[in-house]
C-alpha cells in the first residue's frame, strides 16, 4: 500500500518564560493508505501538537510532513487551506457540526467548500448517513441529535469528499461506552473500506482494539509502536480491565 | 458559499434576526422622524425666503442680518433699483398676528407686507395676484388654507394689538399661494400700505412715500452673478447689508441652533445606531466562534467566513431599515397637519442611505474578529 502521510523528524518547539519547550520532538512515522492508526499518551505527550501539524493548522518547527507526497512546508497559508479542505478530513471532540444545518447539509458543507457540490455528491451523502444509522435523521438539526449521532455525522463529512488522510481527534470523548464502541469500529470499517489513512487520537485506550497500529506517545517522543493484531489486542483489553 | 451560510443561519435563527431586524427598525424611524422633523422646522422657517422671487435680501447694515430689526426706508428701494443690474426691487415687511376664522378659533399667522406685483409677492396657485397698493386683500398660503377651510373669495379677520386696543381687520381672500411659511407660522400676505395699518404697535403714516420695511427683495437680472451684485449695492447703497436667500434664512432667529441640534440628534441617532448593531454582531461572533474554527478547520477560507458575516450584516440591516421606512411612513399619515414634519426624498434618501451604510460600519469590528479566529485557540487544539 502507498504512503498517504509521513513524517520526516518533525518538531513543535514552543519558547516559554522557563526555555523552550519541546511538544513534539523529532517524531518520524508513516501511515498507509487503508490503514487506522490510534495515536495515545498521556497528557502532554504531544499528540494533540503533532494532530495539530498533521491537519496543516500548527507549522513545525523543524522536520517536514508529506501528504500525498507534497511538503506542507512548501505551500502558502492560501494554498495549505486549500489542502486541508481537498485532502483531509477532520472530527473533532466538541463543537463538530455547523449548528444551523440540518445533518444532510452538515456533510454536504465539505462538497460545497470543494465546489464538488452535485447530484452525484447529495446522493454520495445519503448513501453515508445512511450506512452510519441516520437515514432517518438526514434533516435533522444538531440540537435534535445525540452525541453518538453527532459524531456519526462528523465521520460522514470527513469521508464525503474523499481525502487521502482523516483525522479524529477524542471522538468518544463524550460518548457512552456502547456508543464509543459503535463510532470507533464504523469510523474504522470506512477508512479501510475507503482506502483513506486514518489518525485517530484518544485517550480512551480501549478503543485501540479497531485500530491496525498503535503509536504511544511520551515527553513528545515516540515511545511505542504496536503493530501485531495480538499485541493491539492485549493493549486494549488491559485497557478494558482497568 | 458565504451568502449560502448566511441565508441558512439567518433562515433558521429567523425570530432572533427578525427581533433584530425590529431594532433597526426602530432607529430607522427615529432617524427618519427627527430628519424630517428638521426639514418641517426647518421649512417652517426658512419656506417664504427660500421660494422668494428675488435674488437678493436687502438690509439695514450692522443689523447682525436680523429681520425684525432692520429697517430700510424707501430712498434705499430707490438707490438700490438704481444700480445697475438690479431688474426690480420689492419692499417687504413682516410680523405676527391672530387669524379669526369659524366659530372663535384662532390661528397664529405671520403677516407679510409686500408691493403688489413686486419681488417678495409670492405666485398664487388659485385666484389672482395682489392689485391694490391699500387694498383690503389678502393672499393666503397653502398651509392658511388647509388649516382654516378658507378659500378664495372668504373675507377673514385679522386681530392686532395697536396700542392696548384690539383692533380687528377684515380683509377679502384673492389668492392661494404654495407654502410660504415664516417663522414657523402659515402666512398672510398683504399689500404693504394696508399691512402698515393692520401691524402691531403704531400705525404708520400710510403714505407710499414714507414706506418703510424690515428688507428690499432684489431680482438682478443675472441671478448668478448675485455675489459681485450683493458687493455692488452694498457700495452704492449707503448702510445696506445685501445677501442671498440662503444667507437670509440661515440668520433668521433660531434657525441654526434649531437645525444644529436636529443635525446633532440625527448624528447621535447614527451613531447610536452604529454600537447596536456592531455590539449585536459582536455579541453574536464571540457565540460563534468555536463554530468559526471548525469551518475554518476543515478548510472554509477567510473570504467565506467574511461574506457570510458581510452578507447577514447586510440582510438583518435592509430588512429593518425597510421595516422602520414603511412604519415612519403609516405612522406620519396619523400626524395633524400641524405637526411640523416633512418628508422630502431628499431628506428620506439621505436617511436610508446612511443607515444602510451604519450596519456594516457597525459590523466592521465583528467581521474582523470572525478573520482573526485562530481554529487551533477556538477548537481547543492550542497547547
Amino acid at each position: 500500500m502507498a504512503i498517504a502521510l509521513e513524517t520526516v523528524s518533525v518538531s513543535k518547539f514552543y519558547k516559554s518564560d522557563n526555555g523552550i519547550t519541546k511538544a513534539v520532538d523529532a517524531v518520524s512515522i508513516d501511515i498507509k493508505q487503508g490503514e487506522f492508526v490510534a495515536l495515545v499518551g498521556p497528557s502532554g505527550s504531544g499528540k494533540t501538537s503533532l494532530l495539530a501539524m498533521l491537519a496543516t493548522l500548527l507549522a513545525p518547527s523543524d522536520g517536514a510532513i508529506l501528504i500525498d507526497g507534497q511538503d506542507l512546508a512548501q505551500m502558502n497559508d492560501a494554498r495549505r487551506t486549500a489542502f486541508r479542505r481537498e485532502k483531509i478530513g477532520f472530527t473533532f471532540q466538541q463543537n463538530n457540526m455547523v449548528p444551523y444545518l440540518t445533518a444532510l447539509e452538515n456533510v454536504e458543507l465539505m462538497l460545497r467548500l470543494n465546489g464538488k457540490y452535485n447530484r452525484v455528491g447529495r446522493e454520495r451523502a445519503r448513501e453515508l448517513l445512511t450506512r452510519l444509522g441516520l437515514g432517518e435523521r438526514l434533516n435533522n438539526l444538531p440540537r435534535q441529535l445525540s452525541g453518538g449521532q453527532q459524531q456519526r455525522v462528523a465521520i460522514a463529512r470527513a469521508l464525503i469528499h474523499n481525502p487521502s488522510v482523516v483525522l479524529a481527534d477524542e471522538p468518544t470523548a463524550s460518548l457512552d461506552t456502547e456508543r464509543a464502541h459503535q463510532v470507533v469500529q464504523t469510523f474504522a470499517n470506512l477508512i479501510h473500506e475507503q482506502n483513506r489513512a486514518g489518525i485517530m487520537v484518544t485517550h480512551d485506550l480501549r478503543m485501540t482494539q479497531y485500530a491496525d497500529r498503535i503509536i504511544q506517545m511520551r515527553d513528545g517522543q515516540l515511545a511505542r509502536t504496536i503493530s501485531s493484531p495480538h499485541e493491539i489486542r492485549a493493549f486494549a483489553t488491559t485497557a478494558e480491565a482497568n | 458559499m458565504g451568502i449560502y451560510l448566511a441565508l441558512k443561519e439567518i433562515w433558521r435563527n429567523r425570530g432572533r434576526f427578525f427581533l433584530f431586524s425590529l431594532v433597526i427598525a426602530l432607529i430607522t424611524v427615529l432617524v427618519l422622524f427627527i430628519a424630517a422633523l428638521a426639514d418641517g422646522l426647518g421649512n417652517g422657517n426658512k419656506e417664504y425666503i427660500e421660494k422668494l422671487n428675488g435674488d437678493l435680501i436687502v438690509y439695514k447694515a450692522n443689523v447682525d442680518l436680523s429681520i425684525p430689526t432692520s429697517r430700510v426706508d424707501r430712498g434705499k428701494r430707490t438707490e438700490t433699483l438704481r444700480v445697475p443690474g438690479v431688474k426690480d426691487v420689492g419692499q417687504a415687511s413682516f410680523s405676527s398676528v391672530v387669524l379669526l376664522h369659524g366659530e372663535n378659533k384662532k390661528l397664529n399667522v405671520a403677516l407679510i407686507g409686500v408691493e403688489p406685483g413686486k419681488p417678495g409677492e409670492p405666485p398664487v396657485v388659485q385666484g389672482r395676484g395682489l392689485t391694490e397698493k391699500r387694498g383690503k386683500e389678502a393672499i393666503i398660503d397653502r398651509n392658511v388654507a388647509l388649516r382654516t377651510n378658507l378659500h378664495v373669495g372668504d373675507d377673514l379677520t385679522i386681530k392686532s394689538i395697536q396700542g392696548t386696543q384690539e383692533e380687528f381687520f377684515v380683509l377679502r381672500i384673492v389668492g392661494v399661494s404654495d407654502g410660504r411659511q415664516y417663522s414657523l407660522q402659515p402666512s398672510v400676505i398683504v399689500p404693504h400700505l394696508t399691512f402698515d395699518l393692520i401691524k402691531p404697535g403704531t400705525p404708520a403714516t400710510g403714505n407710499e412715500t414714507d414706506l418703510i420695511s424690515n428688507v428690499l427683495i432684489v431680482q438682478l437680472q443675472d441671478p448668478a452673478n448675485w455675489k459681485n451684485m450683493a458687493v455692488a449695492v452694498e457700495e452704492q447703497v449707503n448702510d445696506v447689508r445685501a445677501v442671498d436667500r440662503k444667507t437670509a434664512y440661515e440668520n433668521t432667529p433660531g434657525y441654526s441652533a434649531q437645525q444644529s441640534t436636529l443635525n446633532t440628534q440625527n448624528f447621535f441617532s447614527l451613531l447610536i445606531g452604529i454600537l447596536v448593531i456592531g455590539g449585536f454582531f459582536q455579541i453574536q461572533m464571540l457565540q460563534k466562534v468555536p463554530q468559526i474554527g471548525m469551518l475554518k478547520a476543515i478548510g472554509a477560507p477567510n473570504g467565506t467566513i467574511g461574506i457570510a458575516a458581510l452578507t447577514q450584516i447586510i440582510i438583518v440591516t435592509v430588512v429593518g431599515v425597510a421595516i422602520g421606512t414603511a412604519l415612519t411612513l403609516l405612522l406620519s399619515l396619523t400626524f395633524p397637519a400641524t405637526v411640523p414634519i416633512v418628508f422630502s426624498p431628499n431628506a428620506i434618501l439621505l436617511g436610508i442611505g446612511s443607515l444602510l451604510l451604519v450596519g456594516p460600519i457597525g459590523g466592521l469590528v465583528s467581521i474582523r474578529y470572525a478573520l482573526r479566529v485562530e481554529p487551533l485557540t477556538a477548537l481547543g487544539l492550542a497547547s
